[in-house]
């Protein structure tokens, strides 16, 4: 469908001003909370490697690998989706977020098979976030390289 | 030809159908709603020991066809039709139970407006004297619908308020030459009415002007007012549509609010999993078939519009920028059969 009639206009814009909006305050507390509380929990892991001697940029590697399995872990438990639900963005933009979204697609497509299935869907909802992460990162770092040649 | 039509959309049965049996079947988060007591069968498990979610739904469409046929004491021989659809692509929860229900088969696609789709065509068939009984049913699910329109289930996103859940239900009705009542009276057949909205996430506001374009059509082509009626009953505007439909039904000068009500509000708890309420071809099958088909016999009402809605997307469609056309099909029920015709 094309331009919106003057009609339909008048209705989408009379119907919107009267949807319920979300509760920000509510969803940015909660975001904020549990946001808080992966970073920290990311945080004592890191502080965990640091203590077993290694330096604070070894560490990251095995502290993401932690925080990637047990996001992983709390989606296969049907746990991640109700926190989700809770914290929105909390949740969302942490890594264990970035595992969420794609153990859950290759848990639920495991049905259509391993290969049309898990294999072909597992990046449903990542793959616009690597494409678009990667071409960013790519751009940021050609700047970067002209920048300072 | 001629007087069993009134108006522009409408059909006044001449020998109106009786609705003789309901059966339904609904999943754990509806049985853990308002209306728990009147469902027939609540499963547990809302895989309900398939392999597959929509094996799930299919069975439960099957066994309230089993459990139809059993309380009216038929057996499939004596049933002409069956109409039935479903939202998954290519009907399969409807065709795959109809493997195993030898009878005749109509698959309909209304989105969630099939349920009264199918009393319709059904309550033609019938008074048209081309069936004696016919079978009558709708289902959705949860986890097959959400894996189909929207996220695998297990993703952690947040809902606005205006999103709705998809019923996890199936509800079957046998339509019936003669019979005890209630009777479908009447019929108005709604056009698909697109007013621009285009968020998946908000199909109450999609739907809302169907159902009332629909509503507004059955009064004209019938010459009733709203006090016609005990109830006025919507399949799954959700709280969000209903409050839409009111305003815009008193904007053309018919007021409902005090015999208005919705089956995606009927039939959950509000909370943080329904948002704005229920949806699904499920919803308003379940909630008239459990809830206001045993009122009707009682007689606690005597004269029903059901108005089930149907948001007609896909997810091709919304991921192309379309909006979002939408329909609504209206069924007249009353317990009483009626003296004066048309």
């Amino acid at each position: 469908m094309g331009k919106l009639t003057r009609e339909q206009e008048v209705y989408k814009r009379w119907a919107n001003a009267r949807k319920p909006k979300p509760p920000l305050l509510r969803n940015v507390l909660a975001a904020f909370l549990v946001g808080g509380l992966i970073c920290t929990l990311g945080q004592a892991v890191l502080n965990y490697f640091i203590s077993l001697g290694m330096n604070a940029k070894e560490a990251g590697g095995p502290t993401a690998a932690v925080m990637i399995l047990l996001g992983a872990l709390l989606t296969g438990l049907g746990v991640y989706d109700r926190i989700g639900r809770f914290a929105g963005a909390g949740s969302v933009i942490p890594i264990t977020g970035f595992a969420n979204s794609i153990v859950a697609p290759a848990l639920e497509f495991k049905r259509e098979g391993y290969v049309m299935g898990v294999g072909a869907r597992m990046f449903n909802i990542a793959g616009p976030v690597l494409v678009y992460g990667m071409t960013t990162a790519w751009l940021v770092g050609l700047f970067y390289w002209l920048i300072h040649k | 030809m001629g007087e069993k039509r009134v108006g522009r959309n409408t059909i006044i049965f001449s020998q109106p159908p009786a609705i003789v049996a309901t059966a339904t079947t609904v999943g754990k988060k509806e049985g853990e709603g308002p209306l728990a007591k009147y469902f027939d069968q609540v499963i547990q498990d809302s895989l309900y020991g398939e392999s597959t979610w929509e094996k799930a739904e299919s069975k439960m469409l099957l066994e309230s066809v089993q459990r139809v046929l059993q309380k009216a004491n038929y057996t499939f021989d004596q049933i002409h039709f069956m109409f039935s659809g479903d939202l998954l692509n290519q009907l399969t929860a409807s065709s795959f139970a109809a493997r195993e229900i030898p009878v005749p088969f109509y698959g309909l696609f209304g989105a969630c407006s099939t349920f009264t789709e199918g009393l319709a065509l059904g309550g033609m068939a019938v008074d048209g004297g081309f069936a004696q009984r016919v079978l009558v049913g709708a289902s959705s699910h949860y986890q097959t619908a959400e894996r189909q329109f929207r996220y695998p289930t297990e993703l952690g996103v947040q809902k606005p308020p205006t999103a709705q859940r998809t019923v996890t239900a199936a509800g079957v009705v046998i339509l019936e030459s003669d019979g005890p009542g209630p009777y479908l009276t009447a019929a108005t057949i709604g056009r698909v009415i697109d007013m621009g909205i285009n968020d998946p996430m908000d199909m109450g506001s999609a739907m809302a002007p169907a159902a009332v374009h629909t509503i507004i059509q059955h009064f004209q082509d019938t010459g009733r007012k709203p006090d016609y009626y005990d109830l006025i009953v919507t399949g799954d505007l959700a709280s969000v549509g209903k409050n839409l439909a009111e305003d815009l039904l008193k904007k053309e000068g018919y007021d409902v609010t005090d015999r208005y009500t919705d089956c995606g509000i009927l039939i959950y708890k509000p909370d943080a999993d329904t948002q704005a309420g229920g949806s699904g071809c499920g919803c308003s099958a379940a909630v008239f078939c459990s809830y206001f088909y045993p009122l009707l016999q009682e007689g606690k009402y005597r004269r029903l519009l059901l108005v089930s809605t149907g948001a007609l997307m896909s997810p091709t469609t919304y991921q192309q920028g379309e909006t979002i056309p939408a329909i609504a099909h209206a069924v007249a029920v009353e317990r009483d059969y009626p003296e004066e015709m048309g």
